[in-house]
């Protein structure tokens, strides 16, 4: 399987997703923002950073870039499309999902191991995940309070479209504990934390059993992979 | 150049902690009169003609790009009096 992860102007963590994916099995293809070439790919990561310096609102331009209109396209048609932190806020821009992110209610950069339970395991990335299952990946971010209004979140809610919810602490103020959401086809999801910083033991995040040895991000790959298998 | 003003606020229902910042600042230097601050945008954009089709041009772009209707609204779009500088 081949994996597209699309790097933006500012984008950061390009290169983590990329080891990612190929740490779970499937070959990184990275993709440019100025691009309409898709490569061929049969997944696309969009990834974690600071695209174009978050100026406008975060990943507004990015959300507009040339390569977006194609990726816009492969996930109206089913194809699997993750979106990390900045990610996820291209997505939001895009109207690949709902609702929108805003400055955290603290007002500080906040970078954490962050407890989340996985509410939603209908999608192409959380498919081998259980539903309740609590995992730790790291968070990082200054705008992550993910909003919506009454009727969309009770909608979300009610179609199980919630995908992950913060434990122990609500890192940024998001309403109802939000950290991540997938689209009613389960090919699309979006979320603030980084599962692609869980990925290598020695290298994620502390776990009881040991130092950096949390790998609970790996799933997200290893998750689309095996979608791809069976499909 | 004739130019097109578009200014954008946070909704007011949502907190905006930028605001808040400046306010808090301005109450510790004692202007307890100013009881809350909210930051918006000003876009200026600077045509070849400010006319009518341009100004729905501007009003569209506002509320496609320039703004997110999740998390902001456009309170005004209109030609600016006289070229801003």
């Amino acid at each position: 399987m081949r994996i597209g992860v699309v790097t933006f102007p500012g984008s950061l963590d390009d290169r983590d997703a990329q080891r990612a994916v190929r740490l779970a099995g499937a070959e990184p293809v990275a993709l440019w923002h100025g691009t309409h070439d898709l490569q061929g790919v049969d997944a696309i990561v969009l990834p974690g950073g600071f695209s174009y310096g978050d100026y406008l609102r975060c990943g507004a331009i990015a959300a507009r870039s040339p390569i977006m209109a194609e990726v816009i396209d492969a996930a109206n048609s089913g194809m699997p499309v993750l979106g990390i932190c900045n990610g996820f806020q291209i997505l939001v821009e895009a109207h690949l999902l709902p609702g929108g992110l805003i400055r955290n209610d603290h007002g500080d950069f906040i970078r954490r191991d962050q407890r989340l339970r996985v509410e939603s395991t209908d999608s192409a990335w959380t498919n081998g995940f259980t539903v309740g299952q609590e995992i730790t990946i790291p968070l990082k971010n200054g705008e992550g309070g993910f909003i919506a209004d009454e009727e969309t979140l009770d909608r979300l809610e009610g179609e199980g479209l919630v995908a992950f919810r913060y434990l122990d602490v609500n890192p940024n103020g998001s309403l109802r504990d939000i950290a991540g959401l997938r689209n009613e086809r389960g090919n699309v999801v979006g979320l603030m934390p980084h599962p692609e910083h869980a990925v290598e033991p020695g290298f994620g995040p502390n776990t009881p059993a040991a130092m950096r040895s949390g790998v609970d991000g790996l799933t997200f790959f290893t998750s689309v992979i095996k979608q791809s298998v069976l499909s | 150049m004739p130019t097109i003003v578009v200014e954008v606020m946070p909704k007011a229902e949502l907190l905006d902690p930028a605001g808040k910042a400046v306010a808090g600042a301005l109450h510790r230097l004692g202007h307890e009169g100013i009881a809350d601050v909210r930051i918006g945008k000003r876009f200026e954009l600077h045509v070849d003609v400010a006319d009518a089709a341009m100004l729905e041009t501007a009003r569209q772009l506002a509320a496609d790009m320039l703004s997110n209707g999740v998390i902001e609204d456009v309170v005004s779009v209109h030609v600016a009096e006289e070229a801003v500088r």
